[in-house]
């Protein structure tokens, strides 16, 4: 899935916000996390953080078995040369899903 | 198929805010295993178990009720299961693990108990009081339902005067050391692993060999409570060699099992890779986390002895073990 940068809406890491600390935006976007997670689901976790950075909420919903699949067991944030708190940021991501009704 | 995610989650929460517990078992099977130790009511130092261990026969019951039945299936109903359980406690009901299936669980916190005593440390126990912390809850992001179960926790805690809290598994330790200072205003509780404990009571002299093993660290252990140090210096002190697998300690590789109650065979494929990466090193395997434990005996398919900590501390586990049979069959 492609998304299209100019669709960018910046409300919903703004919702991630009001729910927790949401520090995906510090993501250097480099994918060390991906290759990195033991579940090898190519959205994860890059992608779908990227996702509700640029406020692509669909996209994000359209994700939520690779959000719900994540195992949060940080292999991703050992080797994150940014410190981005992911597993925390998809935990947030849950949160937001299921007040969403998915 | 996988479950759906809302329902699923949807009866957790609810048991947690009904129930006390994600997967509600009697108190009177979760705290079985306290029964002969004669532990003291409550105290300024309690041991605490969130019923992890206790509740692991039931999670594999309802795993091969998952299996037997398919996940299109009770898919379908769901949503209908999301209904009843609300008036029902349908975990009770669908898991009944027979009593040998729960005394192999239950002899873990025993274990755990009897090392404590003996290295002299002083405790007691809350016994109906011992609450799952809500782990699997906050995982999947039911922060309203887990924050008003931590404060009930934290009020266990002040109506016993406890202020050191001693735990046996990654979740609970997790939880209760790391979440809950988030979760609840004023939460002032001393929160260690017994590993923790332990390691600061290593006995003088180490035990006569026991043979080599492959350690698997909890992700949530050496990752978010540093606690990696300990179970290697306990086993030591214990007489165990222990071997390093191709990913350890803070690289540790997961077990797979966060993934079991909404898509167990994702949790199986990871699980088969993390058996693959232990296998190359020994046949014999340490845990320390129950999930961790019962997920990887189950991708292992008695290739390997996978064993709790605890027992490898405990001495229980004989010395020179023979090499395990051709892949594939049985061994434990």
């Amino acid at each position: 899935m492609t998304a299209a940068i100019t669709s960018a809406a910046p409300g919903l890491a703004g919702e991630l916000a009001r729910l927790g600390d949401f520090d995906a935006q510090l993501c250097m976007n480099c994918g060390i996390c991906t290759a990195a997670c033991p579940l090898g689901i190519d959205v994860l976790p890059r992608r779908v953080l990227r996702y509700a950075v640029l406020g692509l909420g669909e996209h994000v919903r359209a994700e939520s078995e690779a959000v719900f699949s994540c195992l949060l067991c940080r292999a991703c944030e050992a080797n994150c040369p940014a410190g981005v708190h992911i597993a925390e940021d998809v935990r947030l991501l849950r949160r937001w899903l299921a007040e969403e009704g998915h | 198929m996988a479950l759906p995610t809302r329902d699923v989650v949807g009866v957790l929460t609810d048991n947690l805010r009904l129930r006390g517990s994600v997967l509600p078992i009697p108190a009177r099977q979760a705290t079985r295993w306290a029964a002969e130790l004669g532990l003291p009511r409550g105290g300024g130092t309690v041991l605490y178990t969130g019923m992890m261990y206790q509740l692991i026969p039931y999670i594999e019951r309802l795993v091969r009720l998952e299996e037997r039945f398919g996940g299109t299936r009770l898919a379908a109903l769901s949503g209908l299961a999301r209904r009843a359980n609300r008036l029902v406690n349908g975990i009770s009901l669908a898991a009944r693990p027979p009593r040998r299936e729960r005394a192999e669980y239950d002899r873990i916190p025993a274990t755990v108990a009897r090392l404590l005593l003996q290295a002299g440390v002083e405790f007691g126990y809350l016994y109906e009081e011992d609450l799952y912390a809500g782990a699997l809850a906050y995982d999947l992001g039911a922060d309203e339902a887990v924050a008003g179960h931590a404060r009930r926790i934290a009020g266990i805690f002040r109506a016993h005067g406890v202020r050191e809290v001693i735990t046996i598994d990654p979740h609970t330790t997790t939880m209760l050391r790391t979440v809950y200072p988030r979760l609840v205003d004023g939460y002032d509780v001393r929160v260690r692993s017994y590993l923790e404990v332990l390691a600061d009571h290593l006995p003088p002299a180490t035990a006569p060999g026991r043979g080599r093993v492959v350690i698997h660290d909890s992700c949530l252990y050496a990752r978010s409570e540093n606690v990696v140090e300990a179970p290697r210096q306990l086993l030591s002190a214990a007489g165990v060699t222990v071997c390093e697998p191709a990913s350890a300690r803070e690289l540790t590789w997961c077990c797979g099992g966060p993934a079991e109650a909404l898509f167990p065979e994702k949790a199986a494929a990871v699980a088969a890779e993390r058996v693959g990466q232990l296998r190359e090193v020994a046949p014999d395997c340490v845990t320390m986390c129950p999930i961790c434990l019962v997920n990887l005996r189950k991708a292992a398919h008695g290739t390997m002895r996978i064993r709790d900590i605890s027992e490898y501390l405990a001495g229980t586990v004989p010395a020179g073990q023979a090499p395990l049979a051709a892949s594939g069959k049985r061994n434990t």
